[in-house]
């Protein structure tokens, strides 16, 4: 007579008698913990990804609003321990809080979008680079400004570097529109999601 | 010292902490105790110190959860509770062994817990102790007892 056990390291039959469970259930209780969590007030930051043209997106946001956006060449794992250190370690995926600025984000690269409509949360960015950060959203869909221009609207027009800074350090990078800021020699300058990624947004910005 | 964001913490426990509720637990409430647990944990992880056994502390608060789930549970008039270990879809112990999962869930409490919490959730025996209202030798006996009772089950089945 044969049986067909699989092996059994420790000889107790225990690994046979309770399997590890599989991804679907796992993935189950996952989401309706995110759901519990975010019901009853303990979810401090709940996070979800996107897909775009310029990559994966790591999207997450507190109850007062979207407080971090983060490209795959940042490191979701490092932003997400960014949150953690800074903010609060109650960390969850659960995507519905992230609905509206996915659907946002969405409509903009299909360039049906050109402005957004959420509430923030800036609890990662103080100071001039915050006060930086407040003057892109006078920089219009399609346009650009340079560093110069940026430091001189945020009321310190040396502060060249602490304006490249700002941008470089955008904790809400497409939706505060840092992609828009260029060097003074007409050259594109750096960017959090890559020099290939602000060159794609700022071609589609200027084609629709 | 810096801590993981919680995410990691079900990503890196979470299966661990199902078995464990499943083997102390009926079927209908481990799904249930698993998320109180989680739930509790999530609550209260700011406050963990960033060096403590994480593994640890869930199990000793899943203890707790799926006592208050079988009991809440028991409480409502499910039919479902009058079926000992109903499937739920996904999971089923019952399905991969069913007398290996026979053998453990007859086991008496005692040597259940024990063995759910030392050889599945690698809980220390003192820990198992405070939560069981045992001593530490108690726990460890009723651990090896389990342990002894179950590898017989095993070379039965093996000897089929």
């Amino acid at each position: 007579m044969t049986t067909t056990h699989p092996p059994d390291p420790d000889g107790t039959g225990l690994d046979l008698a309770v399997p590890w469970p599989d991804e679907a259930l796992m993935g189950r209780l996952y989401a309706r913990l995110g759901r519990e969590a975010e019901a009853t007030g303990v979810l401090d930051i709940a996070y979800g990804t996107l897909d775009t043209p310029v990559g994966s997106l790591l999207l997450a946001a507190t109850e007062r609003g979207v407080i971090r956006v983060a490209f795959a060449a940042q490191d979701h794992e490092a932003a997400l321990q960014q949150l953690s250190d800074k903010v609060s370690p109650r960390i969850l995926q659960a995507p519905a809080r992230l609905d509206v600025v996915s659907r946002q984000l969405d409509e903009y690269f299909d360039g049906r979008r050109h402005t957004f409509d959420v509430p923030l949360d800036w609890t990662l960015a103080s100071g001039f680079r915050r006060t930086a950060l407040d003057r892109l959203y006078d920089i219009g869909y399609g346009h650009t400004a340079t560093y110069a221009e940026l430091a001189a609207a945020a009321g310190s027009p040396r502060a060249v570097r602490a304006a490249g800074t700002a941008c470089a350090t955008n904790p809400l990078p497409l939706v505060v529109p840092c992609h828009r800021v260029v060097r003074a020699d007409g050259s594109i300058g750096r960017y959090a999601g890559g020099v290939d990624a602000k060159r794609y947004l700022l071609g589609m910005e200027s084609s629709t | 010292m810096s801590k993981p964001p919680f995410e990691r913490v079900v990503a890196e426990h979470g299966p661990t902490v199902y078995r464990v509720v499943r083997a102390v637990t009926h079927a209908h409430d481990a799904e249930d105790a698993w998320s109180e647990t989680f739930l509790a944990a999530v609550r209260a992880y700011p406050d963990l110190p960033a060096d403590a056994n994480v593994e640890a502390w869930l199990v000793t608060i899943a203890h707790r959860k799926a006592i208050d789930v079988a009991r809440g549970n028991a409480r409502r008039p499910a039919p479902v509770a009058a079926l000992p270990d109903a499937p739920t879809g996904t999971g089923r112990p019952e399905d991969a062994d069913p007398d290996l999962w026979r053998a453990l869930k007859a086991l008496p409490e005692k040597q259940r817990h024990a063995v759910a919490y030392h050889y599945l959730g690698g809980l220390p025996y003192k820990d198992i102790a405070q939560i069981t209202g045992v001593t530490a030798a108690a726990a460890r006996r009723a651990a090896a007892d389990g342990i002894r009772n179950l590898r017989r089950s095993y070379a039965e089945e093996m000897g089929k």
